[in-house]
């Protein structure tokens, strides 16, 4: 097979399509485009994912937009193109596989190889078999073999139709993290030599960052986000993403002045209460009273029982313990500073401080611990960099 | 003669023929009702159980006037044969086969429903038609509904009474099934005759039943049941 190069294989989408769920009503509305590569589409579930991906294979209708292989339109509303399921050499890995039960791992593999004379079909379901370990299962049936197993199967008889485009919808959810990486490893080698756009739709934060070239941050049928896993993750700026992303303290909050020279702003957070606390955060392109909100992990703050000093942390803000909960090998502590703050500590510090309810404490956090993002909007955000 | 062979053979003719042209004609419409999804396709559905709970006799009095030298069918027949479908073979097949329509049509579209969606999507997504979806995903794992409804259509039109009379009368060799030589021998008081026909037909009927049930069976279990895992 002739590797495509890698210009005129890129998986362009612009969708519009309303959808429903048990819940409610929305509207898919994303315009992306995916190289050759793993493209990680990452979100809550009823987020819209798994619609995309029906889009790309032509087991849904978008109303709108048009959806194009390198110069290959599958579907394009404005000139009435809309290519079956058959005809689109979409690759389509479902949650639950849908292996042909009736039929023997070989056949499976075999299946999308019709067209093939019966010898040239054998040989290449068998390199196949080969590639993806999984020859000496070849007389099996599907309900006989590993949940990993079959998982391979399902990867091998996509692939040896030599799709253009593969959508792989949490295919990997119900597996344990050994049997997962090495299946990754194959389709990586896999994919190295063949050079198509993947997109991979899961909501495993860990597979983000283990996997992707490029992630797309879905909610609410949009893409809130796109760049590289650490761009998007690493430093959100919208809250979706951060929730996503593990920030244990988000707090709404509005500039209260900008440090142009310190190359910092002034924060100031508002809690549940009136009160108040002022942050020192590293500096953004904003203005003096513009609202934000400002994520912290609870990992990256330090706790003292007395004023520190000599540190080169800008925020150190009294407080006072509402509650101790373990978690786990971890202690949780909550921290009224003017705004509850959750803290993450060890089962050692908790010990060695005697932290309790009631005590008095004092919260250390670096500037750059402070992830500034924009507020509740659902307005498109880029990162520099990413496409 | 203890028991009319002719007869009896008769109905077995019939029966296979009936069973085989609901096998070819009930597929697509089976997979129609199946899959359709057109508003107005419980009209079709309504119409396809009609024969279940129409008495035989409206059935066959309609096939009749259908079959008859007044209908445009009938005489379209007559200007092509130089006879009627009426007290004909071929009469009674016709009759038989919307008789037992229901018998054959739904099975075949129960067991097509219950095929996993998500197989007849990954077969398109391998390239495959949806004619060629249906011969290698659909119909192998429908196995057992279909043979469901080819022998509830062959055992029906075994048993059936109502309808023959109405169209085929009851002409030896032509129309006479085992029913109505059954019927025709209680009226002449030969109940010696009668049981053994009855006797025959249903030991015949149980053995067709049973022989095809344990096949059914032994394939099912061959092909998809889920077994332990090794």
């Amino acid at each position: 097979m002739p590797t495509p190069s890698p210009a005129n294989s890129t998986l362009t989408a612009c969708i519009r399509k309303n959808f429903r769920t048990p819940e409610r009503n929305f509207l898919l509305d994303v315009d992306f485009a995916a190289a050759p590569g793993f493209t990680i589409v990452f979100g809550a579930s009823g987020s819209g994912k798994t619609t995309l991906l029906d889009c790309v294979a032509g087991m849904a209708v978008p109303d709108a937009g048009r959806i194009a292989v390198g110069d290959r339109t599958l579907f394009d509303e404005a000139s009435r193109i809309n290519l079956p399921i058959s005809n689109r050499s979409v690759g389509y890995v479902l949650q639950d596989l849908a292996l042909f039960p009736h039929l023997s791992v070989a056949q499976n593999v075999e299946y999308g190889l019709a067209h093939l004379p019966r010898a040239e079909r054998k040989k290449k379901a068998a390199a196949m078999l080969q590639e993806f370990r999984i020859e000496h299962l070849r007389q099996q049936r599907p309900d006989k073999i590993s949940g990993g197993e079959r998982q391979r199967v399902a990867l091998a008889r996509s692939l040896v139709t030599d799709p253009c485009v593969l959508l792989l919808d949490e295919p990997l959810a119900a597996l344990d993290a050994g049997t997962k990486s090495k299946i990754l490893d194959d389709l990586r080698r896999w994919n190295h030599d063949h050079g198509i756009p993947v997109l991979y739709v899961t909501h495993d934060r860990e597979e983000v960052l283990a996997l992707g070239e490029r992630v797309l941050v879905m909610e609410e049928g949009r893409i809130l986000a796109q760049g590289t896993p650490h761009e998007v993750l690493r430093a959100p700026r919208q809250e979706t993403v951060a929730q996503l992303a593990g920030f244990e303290n988000i707090f709404d909050a509005t500039v209260h002045f900008i440090h142009e020279d310190r190359g910092t702003l002034t924060c100031r957070l508002t809690g549940d209460s009136g009160k108040f606390v002022l942050l020192e955060t590293p500096l953004i392109h904003a203005e003096a009273g513009a609202q934000l909100r400002v994520g912290i992990r609870a990992g990256d703050i330090l706790l003292a029982i007395s004023k520190p000093s000599g540190l080169s942390a800008r925020n150190i803000i009294p407080g006072r313990i509402v509650s101790v909960e373990r978690r786990d090998m971890m202690i949780s502590v909550r921290v009224d500073c003017g705004v509850e703050m959750e803290v993450h500590v060890t089962l050692a510090a908790r010990d060695s401080l005697r932290l309790a309810v009631g005590g008095e404490v004092w919260l250390v956090i670096k500037t750059h611990s402070c992830h500034l993002m924009r507020k509740g909007s659902s307005s498109q955000f880029s990162f520099p960099g990413s496409q | 003669m203890l028991i009319d062979w002719q007869a009896f053979l008769l109905t077995i003719e019939l029966a296979v023929i009936v069973s085989a042209i609901l096998f070819v004609i009930g597929l697509p419409l089976a997979y129609w009702i199946a899959f359709s999804r057109l508003r107005w396709k419980f009209l079709v559905e309504a119409l396809v159980a009609l024969p279940i709970v129409l008495p035989p006799t409206v059935l066959g009095f309609y096939v009749l006037v259908a079959l008859g030298s007044q209908s445009p069918l009938g005489r379209w027949w007559q200007s092509l044969t130089g006879h009627t479908l009426a007290f004909t073979f071929t009469g009674l097949v016709i009759g038989s086969v919307l008789y037992s329509l229901p018998f054959a049509v739904q099975p075949f579209a129960a067991s097509f429903a219950s095929v996993d969606r998500k197989l007849l999507a990954a077969s398109a997504t391998l390239g495959a038609s949806p004619m060629r979806t249906f011969f290698r995903v659909v119909m192998p794992l429908s196995a057992p509904g279909l043979v469901t409804g080819v022998v509830l259509t062959f055992a029906h039109t075994m048993g059936e009474f109502g309808v023959v009379l109405m169209i085929g009368g009851n002409i030896p060799g032509v129309t006479r099934t085992v029913s109505i030589g059954i019927y025709d021998q209680v009226q002449a008081s030969n109940y010696a005759s009668a049981n053994a026909m009855a006797l025959l037909l249903l030991v015949f009927c149980f053995a067709v039943l049973a022989i095809v049930y344990a096949l059914n069976r032994r394939a099912a279990q061959k092909a998809w049941t889920m077994g332990p895992a090794r």
